[in-house]
């Protein structure tokens, strides 16, 4: 991108309000197969349109900072790496009361805020999302700062897009295929941190192995 | 050990009952406090061990500079803004790109924001329920709860009818079977004394707060195009501002971002602050967690009110360096200085060449080694008691001309009010003439608690002073948001060196860079929480967090409800992802008293 389009990307877009289903990536993608979340959002991203009341986002690992989003949706499809016990790369879709929302209050910092608490804190609020939905990837590799996407848990997020394109026809919304991607600036996560660039421009793995 | 006196005039005694506080998480990124109890119950030895940094050089080294900020936001969860920021700043001092003033008001904007809604969330939803008792509040008369508040403030929701609607609320929470936010926390435990009504004040101002942080999130949605991440770029910020039009940033969206920097102000002045006078009231006496606040604080300075000019006297919080109490001295400070901040790794888990000496972060090397010390309990995975007379911390030791230093809100209002900074002094006299304490009682738990309240106020007033810069600079015909002149990397020196600071709601907070043929060489931050939860130094000075928890007597050794007080006072960042769900939500913290 020139600079022009650099400088003009941002600004006056959308402010929060004006949707009631969100979709939500959430975990960290410095570490690899937490970023299961915040890729699955973007592969959904990349394939479909949807209409303006249909929010995708890219959550990171914002705990409460969450909630004015969360208790604004009517519906809430949550992308994340879960620990269920399973087989790496297993995935599962969790529906309504099943999604966990309990969690303990000693916590040392805000970000031992689970997200479970944030849908507890919502529901305290009496503006906790009618409808949610999880859909979940074990993880097989967590402790790899700066490494990306294990290739089974890679080689799920057609299907989670899937799931989660079922998850939301169930729920009346209609996504529609796109042609293209959307341009950069565009997108629903940052284009700096795109997968290829992020994988291709990892230290010592870049381009001088190629 | 059993009883020694560390060079920064701390007595350490090991020789008691340990209590080890070990939340657990998941990956990496988790705090663990360890303690030795006399036969009173008073802390006389504190050990702060956490997994927090791997450095950044891991994930930066070779990418483009221009993209590092969008990097640098990933490493913590909550402080996304202000890394963003600092990276940005970093690269423009390196490559010697000035920005235009609009840019710089509207990134103070952002700054500002982020503090006022950091603070707002981190007092009512972390630390109250360290003074609150959520369980107590189900008790409370709603008239007297609201008696109660209109004796302290002016704000509307106050009647008898609102608190019982939001008791009823609570209760039937509670009922559910799950307390949600409040659960597993040590309620009922004789720590806490605020009587029913003021804990049903309290718990009704939580669930406000929470509920209009969703107000000031939006100046961040409005200037930074997106939210939870907002955008960022080198040279300025990345929008357009049109008054008169309606593509970009316009009069529309500016009278918004007003309009909620006044109803911020609003909010912080007739609850945030009562509530905090009020709990303050009830633990006049609890006069435990100054640690190193009374000796050694520091703080960058913050806010340059015109652009880059980084001298104190530009700065609307000016910074400096405080040593041993000293308010009469405030010592500049100058980050490019290789003897001023430097970085120990004797007590933590990484190698350096000679680790008797300290490394400026320009020469920072992140070398991991992790090996547990000749005294440690239990075996590699499950650690049951740490070895602090060896390496103990994935956290380096940073120092200031070789002192530790304390960080974060009280250490930017001590600084400022050293400096007699006119509207940080009245804030801190007044507070203090309302509770009738004298001023050494600001060097605590409860005064790093108020300073972080106070300047929650001082942030949303501070807001408005710099949008109204704003208007005057776009009414004035000045509408440039970005310098580009640089944006090419043929424009760039072969290699150059640069650092950026900013204060975050937590503290000081630097990332020094080194830019060699057009892509990062070295990537180096210091964070606030490496500041304050720092391990040993080589000399045996002991960090912030270590240093407050000594002489704090606990009420039951089980119920380590001061030790999160103290350390949550801190307001402790750690870059960790412990969002991953478990089915069961088991217990975050376990305490284990040997």
């Amino acid at each position: 991108m020139g600079a022009a389009e650099m400088q003009a990307a941002g600004g006056g877009a959308c402010v929060e309000g004006g949707f009631d289903t969100l979709v939500l990536g959430i975990g960290n993608l410095l570490w690899a197969d937490e970023g299961f979340g915040i890729r699955a959002v973007e592969a959904l991203d990349a394939g479909y349109a949807f209409a303006p009341e249909v929010r995708l986002m890219d959550g990171g690992t914002q705990g409460m900072f969450l909630l004015p989003w969360v208790r604004s949706a009517q519906r809430l499809l949550i992308f994340d790496a879960i620990d269920f016990g399973l087989e790496p790369g297993e995935l599962r879709v969790i529906r309504d009361e099943r999604v966990p929302s309990y969690m303990g209050a000693k916590k040392v910092s805000m970000h031992q805020t689970g997200f479970q608490e944030v849908l507890a804190a919502a529901q305290l609020m009496g503006a906790s999302p009618q409808r949610l939905a999880l859909v979940g990837v074990q993880p097989e590799c967590l402790d790899d700062y700066g490494g990306s996407l294990r290739p089974r848990v890679h080689a799920r997020i057609p299907e989670a897009v899937e799931r989660a394109l079922a998850v939301l026809r169930d729920w009346g919304v209609e996504p529609v295929a796109r042609s293209r991607p959307p341009a950069p600036g565009q997108r629903v996560g940052h284009d700096e941190l795109e997968l290829p660039v992020y994988e291709a421009g990892r230290p010592g793995c870049g381009a001088e192995r190629l | 050990m059993t009883k020694q006196v560390t060079p920064n005039g701390f007595t350490l005694d090991d020789s008691g009952q340990r209590v080890v506080v070990d939340p657990i998480c998941r990956i990496e990124g988790h705090l663990r406090i360890e303690v030795n109890l006399d036969e009173n119950n008073v802390i006389r030895n504190a050990v702060s061990t956490g997994a927090m940094w791997r450095g950044l050089e891991v994930i930066l080294k070779g990418r483009d500079p221009r993209d590092a900020w969008a990097f640098t936001e990933r490493i913590c969860g909550v402080c996304t803004g202000v890394h963003a920021l600092t990276s940005v700043r970093a690269v423009e001092d390196a490559l010697g790109i000035d920005i235009p003033a609009n840019a710089n008001s509207i990134r103070n904007l952002m700054l500002l924001a982020q503090h006022t809604q950091d603070h707002l969330v981190h007092f009512y939803h972390l630390h109250a329920l360290d003074w609150v008792d959520v369980v107590s509040a189900l008790k409370a008369d709603p008239r007297a709860t609201s008696e109660l508040q209109r004796s302290i403030s002016n704000w509307p929701k106050s009647s008898p009818g609102y608190f019982r609607d939001v008791q009823a609320r609570l209760k039937r929470f509670v009922e559910s079977g799950q307390l949600g936010p409040f659960s597993n926390a040590y309620w009922g435990s004789a720590a806490y004394r605020l009587p029913p009504e003021a804990n049903l004040m309290a718990v009704t101002h939580y669930l406000e707060a929470l509920d209009f942080q969703r107000e000031i999130v939006k100046i961040h949605t409005i200037f930074g195009g997106r939210n939870p991440h907002p955008n960022w770029v080198v040279g300025g910020v990345p929008c357009s501002i049109d008054v008169n039009g309606d593509g970009s940033i316009n009069m529309e969206w500016l009278n918004l971002v007003s309009s909620i920097i006044d109803q911020s102000i609003t909010f912080i002045d007739q609850v945030y602050i009562p509530d905090l006078k009020a709990i303050a009231s009830f633990y006049k006496d609890w006069t435990y967690g100054g640690g190193l606040s009374g000796k050694n604080l520091l703080s960058y300075g913050e806010y340059p009110d015109h652009p880059n000019d980084w001298s104190q006297a530009n700065m609307l919080q000016p910074g400096g360096a405080i040593l041993d109490g000293d308010l009469s001295k405030v010592h500049e400070v100058d980050v490019r200085d290789p003897e001023q901040v430097q970085e120990f790794v004797a007590h933590s888990w990484y190698s350096y060449p000679d680790e008797k000496q300290g490394l400026h972060p320009w020469d920072g090397i992140t070398e991991p080694h992790f090996e547990l010390g000749p005294n440690f309990k239990g075996t590699k995975t499950n650690i049951e008691q740490i070895d602090e007379g060896a390496k103990y911390s994935f956290i380096k030791a940073p120092r200031w001309r070789g002192h530790a230093m304390e960080v974060g809100p009280l250490a930017r209002y001590v600084v400022a009010y050293a400096r007699g900074h006119e509207e940080i002094r009245d804030q801190v006299d007044g507070l203090l003439h309302d509770l009738g304490l004298p001023l050494p009682a600001i060097f605590s738990t409860l005064g790093r608690t108020a300073a972080r309240g106070l300047e929650c106020s001082f942030t949303a007033h501070k807001m408005r002073y710099v949008f109204d810069q704003l208007m005057a600079n776009l009414k004035a015909g000045d509408t440039a948001t970005a310098n580009m002149d640089k944006w090419e990397p043929d424009t760039w020196p072969a290699q150059t060196r640069g650092v950026g600071h900013v204060e975050a709601p937590r503290g000081a907070l630097g990332h020094w860079i080194h830019i060699k043929d057009g892509k990062l060489e070295n990537y180096q931050a210091v964070v606030p929480t490496t500041w304050n939860a720092s391990p040993r130094d080589p000399a045996g000075n002991i960090g912030a967090y270590e240093a407050a928890l000594l002489g704090t007597p606990m009420v039951d050794a089980e119920q380590p409800v001061e030790i999160l007080r103290t350390i949550h006072s801190f307001d402790p960042c750690l870059a960790c992802s412990t969002h991953v769900m478990a089915p069961d939500g088991e217990e975050l913290a376990s305490v284990k008293v040997r």
